[in-house]
């Protein structure tokens, strides 16, 4: 069933009333196509009119949304021969970051990302996206075995943060990142990142310092999220909206302030509507980027990507 | 014309009036709770002659107690009004900034200069935890790359001494970058084989630790100072248990191997001073040598 955000309350009523249409004609030879047509175009314009001018806070709403395509639904979608490792070889295996070999478009790569899992199940054995140290160490590694054997490295970030909690500081956490950011500045290997749904402060740049960046449309990156930083700013969750905006965390801003290489579009409506059309969009900016990065010399890309990082700080000043 | 109108005030009231007493010449110690007069309290390092208990320092005393005899140049970098994001919470941000400029008379959370330790040149950048709480900003990020650059173009090793609350969410996503951007800056002054010291002061939170400060070839703390990555608050009501008393305090954190040492304010500069002189100076000096010869 679909689960519909408060801003599409319109779309949804509309939709109730094609489905009491079909329920019924049912018995009955009355012709409802013309009906049913009329209404479909409706609720597309009506589509086209909310998801075409969301405001921030809406789109972390689309962000977040259940059925928004997981790593899981992207990995089926588009790698071939995907092989999971597992462990970071020091403590244990974090499933909230999941990580592998496999092929994508003919391009044999290193895939690694956040996944949120979609039911309460998997929800709880990946810990909603949220990693500890472990997930990130298990990226490094992955990230060394791929500079080690020259594959190129994506990323899929989705995740409200890094786990706070006891255990995930007490093995150092704020280290694990560091050295994750550290690892992508490091490595002499094609690395593109991919923000799918919401890309939460540290425990997302931790994934995404690289050479090319791309965001979904309705996707979101932001240094906090809008509620925390409402509970901190305005000492009230209730100004989240205003947060949302103040924070200009949407595709569109951030490829306004140069931190992200491009936007990739969504299906009308939002991915999670239409899942396949959003996993292809995807894996046609893959292929285009890794056409683009590989051959390219090793050193050359990581002097660039560190250059890149360099400079993007600056953007405030200049501008 | 009378002697009423000619009166003239006593002036003893002036002469007890607060005008000429600072304030703050009385500090209580948030630990012990005991008064501490200021000359004291600046003469032992801002640390309780009573309980130890070592307290906040800004940027400016930091650089006085570790450069030899107070003595340093301050590395300018770029400024200006940088808000890029034009944000406004309760205040503008614009205005933030400058209230916090006039309050600590600095440019933002971090002054970088150079100076000699023990005799050796050394670049040290400290975090001032009193300029909007020590947050990483642009500005901040420019500091540590010109203090990275100046280590590199003098030869000389990289101190860095965070004390933030973490990112500045004024600055957004930018702010974020920074993490990326500081830890590529302190990859500069790592590959040109220098040494790069951190010296986590209390509180060490969030985008700052996890980039630059949790990435020093040694890590060294202070009794007491917190350091982590995401807040006490927000761990408690995460997990909702209650958490041991000493966690994410710098000896919780050397316990479990997430740093070097420990070290109170007063052993902090001889101590740096050994560290570097090891890292500096690799081989027996010329007298040790001519020794041997013998």
């Amino acid at each position: 069933m679909y689960q519909a955000l408060d801003f599409e309350a319109p779309i949804l009523e509309l939709e109730g009333k094609i489905e009491e249409l079909r329920h019924i004609s049912g018995g009955s030879n009355v012709n409802i196509a013309d009906e049913v047509d009329k209404l479909q175009n409706k609720v597309s314009k009506l589509l086209k009119q909310i998801y075409g001018k969301l405001t921030p806070y809406q789109k972390i709403q689309v962000a977040r949304h259940p059925q928004r395509p997981r790593l899981k639904d992207f990995i089926q979608g588009f790698v071939q021969d995907f092989v999971p490792l597992a462990g970071d070889r020091l403590f244990a295996e974090d499933q909230a970051i999941i990580g592998g070999i496999g092929r994508i478009k003919g391009y044999a790569a290193v895939i690694i990302g956040h996944e949120r899992g979609s039911d309460t199940e998997s929800r709880l054995r990946h810990n909603f996206g949220m990693a500890r140290p472990e997930g990130y160490r298990k990226a490094q590694r992955l990230m060394d075995l791929a500079d080690r054997l020259k594959l190129p490295v994506i990323c899929l970030v989705d995740t409200a943060g890094a786990y706070p909690g006891l255990d995930a500081e007490t093995r150092g956490q704020a280290e694990a990142i560091a050295r994750s950011i550290e690892k992508c500045l490091t490595i002499k290997t094609p690395l593109i990142s991919i923000i799918t749904g919401e890309g939460g402060s540290g425990g997302a740049i931790a994934l995404a310092v690289a050479d090319q960046i791309f965001m979904f449309e309705h996707a979101v990156y932001s240094v906090i999220s809008a509620e925390g930083c409402a509970s901190i700013l305005w000492r009230s969750a209730d100004y989240k909206v205003t947060a949302a905006e103040a924070l200009k965390l949407t595709a569109q801003d951030l490829l306004k302030l140069k931190v992200i290489d491009g936007i990739i579009p969504e299906p009308l409506g939002g991915a999670h509507r239409v899942p396949q059309e959003a996993i292809h969009k995807l894996s046609d900016t893959l292929e285009r980027a890794l056409k683009e990065l590989i051959g390219v010399d090793g050193s050359v890309l990581r002097e660039k990507r560190r250059a890149k990082f360099i400079e993007m700080g600056r953007v405030g000043i200049v501008g | 014309m009378n002697w009423l109108r000619d009166f003239v005030k006593p002036k003893i009231r002036a002469l007890v009036s607060k005008k000429n007493v600072p304030d703050d010449l009385w500090t209580k110690c948030s630990n012990c709770e005991q008064m501490i007069f200021h000359r004291e309290l600046a003469s032992n390092l801002q640390v309780c002659p009573h309980c130890s208990y070592h307290m906040r320092m800004n940027a400016t005393s930091r650089l006085q107690m570790l450069f030899d005899n107070a003595e340093y140049r301050i590395i300018e970098f770029p400024t200006g009004l940088a808000d890029p994001l034009k944000f406004k919470d309760t205040k503008k941000y614009t205005d933030r900034l400058k209230e916090n400029r006039a309050k600590t008379n600095n440019q933002d959370a971090i002054i970088a200069a150079h100076g000699k330790m023990g005799g050796v040149g050394v670049v040290i950048a400290a975090f001032d935890f009193d300029f909007m709480g020590g947050s990483m900003s642009i500005a901040t990020g420019e500091a540590l790359l010109s203090a990275s650059r100046l280590a590199i173009l003098q030869q000389a090793p990289l101190i860095v001494i965070p004390a933030s609350g973490g990112a500045r969410m004024q600055e957004g996503i930018l702010s974020l970058m920074q993490m990326a951007r500081t830890v590529a800056a302190i990859q500069e002054v790592k590959e040109a084989g220098l040494p790069y010291i951190v010296l986590l002061a209390d509180p060490t939170y969030g985008g700052v630790s996890a980039s630059f400060a949790m990435l020093g070839d040694i890590a060294i703390s202070e009794p007491g100072a917190m350091i982590g990555f995401a807040g006490r608050r927000v761990i408690q009501e995460t997990i909702r248990e209650k958490l041991p008393n000493d966690f994410q305090k710098a000896e919780y954190l050397l316990d479990h191997g997430m740093i070097d040492m420990v070290v109170t304010r007063r052993e902090l500069r001889p101590m740096m001073i050994k560290i570097l002189s090891l890292l500096q100076n690799k081989t027996p000096s010329a007298q040790v040598l001519a020794i041997k010869k013998k």
